[in-house]
């Protein structure tokens, strides 16, 4: 009885299936997809690579330090960095005193309350504060940005594709709208206020070029500050940003990993010496 | 139930016999996994993955419990507390890590304990119960998993759950009702979190109480081995311990090594970057793929793109649950006596291919909803139903299968499962020596 009901089912379950494969192709056949330009245009991130690379690695701590820099005269403008505490910068290479003067002379200052009124004011970061927001909220945000609202970086190199080499090939990777795309097809073209920006999924960004010269941020450490230069940087930071325990993930997995190899090669000696009497006493049977 | 010449619990201090008296539970512990509890010797290493897939259910119960210390759920601030625990809470980023990672690699050890029993015939007589039993349990390890991706409240966390309970939707008449009381809200929101939360605690401690009825059920007729012959005398068992707790050890050195790997050096590899993105039920991301063991059953539910007297939504629904509860009748549903895939010469081909179909299902899930993954998936999936439903009545009947050897302790001498045979013993495979040695 089963096997008669399941094999009705079966059979019902195939029938559908054939007509939708069979809808499905002549739809291929008589309306092919279009092609566009997001598909064709659409550039994969350059490989990218970071000291923190690779189960050996470990953050390149003047690298982080410039990339902050980065952070701070540039993209700090527009972008949060909400998960991130001042405290947390002292993992950069930074005493308390430093941390306690960056946070002090932040230009953007903590929401908080006024004590005496009540009224909402702002006051001066300090080492325990996270990084405050550019814009009180999303309206104000989007009000100056022409519509388009900055996201949070903190997370930024964990949540796209092709992590830290997707912000670098992102923001060193704006361009001209090639003159083959707009003859394949003529509507693509990119509309006011967007920038072209093959490594963007749908090519059009709202983000203005963070990066437009070298030079643009003075570093103090004697690195050439040139466009590819800092939009490295800058991913090398968001990376810790993203992943501040890094490092220690990466010194506890090797621990672990040797630990769990000898343990393997411990326990495989011993199975095969609790097994090795059995096999003998079969083997004289 | 044991074998007649199962060893017995002898207490040999006087503190144990005391508490033998009283509550006998090293009694039972020493039956259930210990010398008292006589297996096949001739196991390989497939027969590991019950034990690894307690282990990975106790490593999710304990990372699960300290993470919930630590976890708010609130809509406001899950995301908030989630990157809380990766960044302040001391080794919170190690207990997550673990715990999403346990979750990929539960599901790949049971995986791999549902081919075994596939292709060893272990769900049939007298091992229904104990499949039955496997498989309730593998609903509830979905139905957990999916609740508690569901809580980090990620982009992925938000739009997943409103797909898969909007399957429920496609049920006739009642259907967007019981979405909505399962939801609590017409969109996954708070109400949906908190039980989700709630859910997502509870159930592991269910799959923990199933688990025991199925070791129970398990050691009713033993545990089944690679020939699919059943244990006929003392000389084809070993007793567990020290003979499979010793390999066990092993099998989870080797399970933990690999688990380390991912955890430590690609803990987000099999996770989804939109995950890392809060939740917005305003912007929708343009691919909506559950975690990576769904995806088999997520092609199913697409692959159905014609509406044929039902809805193409509801169809879809229907293969996608209907896959899996064809498999509680797997026992009626295949005739066949024998159990080893080794010895069906008829049935092995369309094993094998079923297996490539779920792959390719699995790589289709994982894809976009276009040509010519959709073509692919609906090729597939007629596969998948007719393999189970219209050739292996067919094959179980009219199938000759290949002499199976006499016995447990034969089949080892032949050396035919190299790992429990003899030294000196050569690999000969059954079927090609006409009479059997001895």
């Amino acid at each position: 009885m089963v096997r008669i009901i399941g094999f009705f089912v079966g059979l019902g379950f195939c029938l559908v299936l054939a007509i939708a494969f069979f809808t499905g192709a002549y739809n291929q056949i008589t309306n092919p997809p279009a092609e566009t330009a997001e598909k064709e245009f659409h550039l994969h991130p350059k490989p990218l690579a970071l000291e923190s690379n690779g189960p050996f690695g470990k953050f390149d701590r003047a690298q982080l330090q410039r990339g902050f820099q980065v952070y701070k005269e540039v993209c700090s403008a527009c972008h949060s960095l909400k998960f991130v505490a001042f405290r947390d910068l002292k993992d950069l290479g930074y005493s308390d005193a430093e941390v306690k003067a960056i946070a002090d002379q932040w230009v953007i200052q903590q929401p908080s309350i006024n004590p005496d009124t009540g009224e909402p004011a702002t006051r001066k970061s300090v080492p325990a504060d996270h990084f405050p927001a550019p814009f009180a909220n999303e309206i104000a945000a989007r009000a100056a940005n022409n519509n388009a609202l900055p996201p949070d970086l903190s997370l930024m190199t964990k949540a796209r594709e092709g992590g830290a080499a997707y912000v670098h090939s992102l923001i060193t990777g704006y361009r001209d709208q090639p003159a083959e795309l707009l003859k394949k097809f003529p509507t693509a073209k990119t509309p006011k206020g967007l920038h072209y920006n093959p490594y963007f999924a749908n090519l059009n960004i709202a983000m203005p070029p963070p990066l437009v010269s070298d030079g643009q941020v003075q570093y103090t450490d004697g690195t050439k500050p040139t466009v590819d230069q800092m939009g490295t940087d800058v991913a090398a930071f968001l990376t810790w940003t993203a992943e501040p325990k890094l490092e220690r993930r990466h010194g506890i997995g090797v621990a672990a990993f040797i630990f769990l190899l000898v343990f393997s090669v411990l326990t495989y000696m011993s199975y095969q010496n609790i097994w090795a009497s059995k096999k003998r006493e079969l083997a004289h049977s | 139930m044991s074998f007649p010449w199962a060893q017995h619990y002898e207490p040999k201090h006087p503190f144990m016999r005391y508490l033998d008296e009283r509550l006998p539970l090293p009694r039972l512990v020493y039956n259930a996994i210990g010398g008292g509890y006589p297996v096949p010797r001739n196991l390989n290493y497939f027969w590991n993955f019950g034990v690894l897939s307690g282990l990975a259910l106790v490593l999710q119960i304990l990372t699960g419990v300290i993470l919930a210390m630590h976890y708010a759920a609130n809509q406001t601030v899950a995301f908030q507390s989630v990157e809380h625990i990766m960044r302040d809470v001391n080794w919170g980023w190690m207990l997550r890590y673990m715990h999403a990672n346990g979750a990929s690699f539960f599901f790949i050890v049971i995986y791999i304990h549902i081919f075994r029993n596939l292709y060893y015939g272990s769900y049939k007589a007298p091992r229904e119960m104990v499949w039955l039993l496997g498989l309730v349990i593998f609903l509830l390890m979905m139905a957990t998993a999916f609740m508690g991706y569901v809580l980090p409240w990620g982009q992925m966390s938000f739009w997943g759950a409103k797909v898969i309970t909007s399957l429920f939707g496609a049920i006739p008449v009642v259907g967007q009702s019981i979405q909505v009381w399962l939801l609590g809200g017409y969109a996954p929101d708070q109400a949906a979190l908190n039980r989700f939360f709630s859910l997502h605690y509870l159930l592991p401690f269910v799959i923990a109480g199933v688990v025991i009825l199925k070791i129970w059920a398990l050691h009713i007729p033993g545990s089944s081995n690679p020939t699919g012959v059943e244990v006929k005398s003392e000389s084809d068992t070993v007793p567990f311990h020290p003979y499979y707790t010793a390999k066990d050890g092993f099998g989870i050195g080797v399970f933990l090594l690999l688990y380390v790997v991912m955890v430590f050096f690609a803990p987000n590899y099999l996770g989804h970057p939109d995950n890392y993105i809060e939740a917005n039920p305003l912007s929708t991301p343009a691919l909506i793929v559950p975690e990576w063991y769904f995806w088999p059953f997520y092609a199913m539910l697409r692959a159905f793109t014609v509406d044929f007297i039902l809805p193409a939504k509801l169809w879809g629904v229907l293969a996608m649950f209907g896959s899996i509860i064809l498999m509680f009748f797997l026992t009626w549903i295949d005739r066949s006596p024998i159990r080893s895939t080794n010895y069906r010469p008829l049935y092995k081909p369309f094993f094998w291919i079923w297996i490539v179909d779920v792959l390719v299902l699995g790589y289709c899930g994982g894809s976009h909803a276009e040509e010519p993954y959709l073509m692919i998936s609906q090729i597939a999936t007629m596969y998948y139903f007719a393999h189970f439903l219209i050739i292996l009545p067919i094959v179980s009947t009219i199938e000759r299968p290949k002499p199976l050897p006499n016995s447990i302790s034969e089949s080892v001498l032949h050396g035919e499962e190299k790992e429990s045979a003899p030294f000196g013993a050569g690999g000969v495979m059954p079927g090609t020596e006409p009479q059997p040695a001895e």
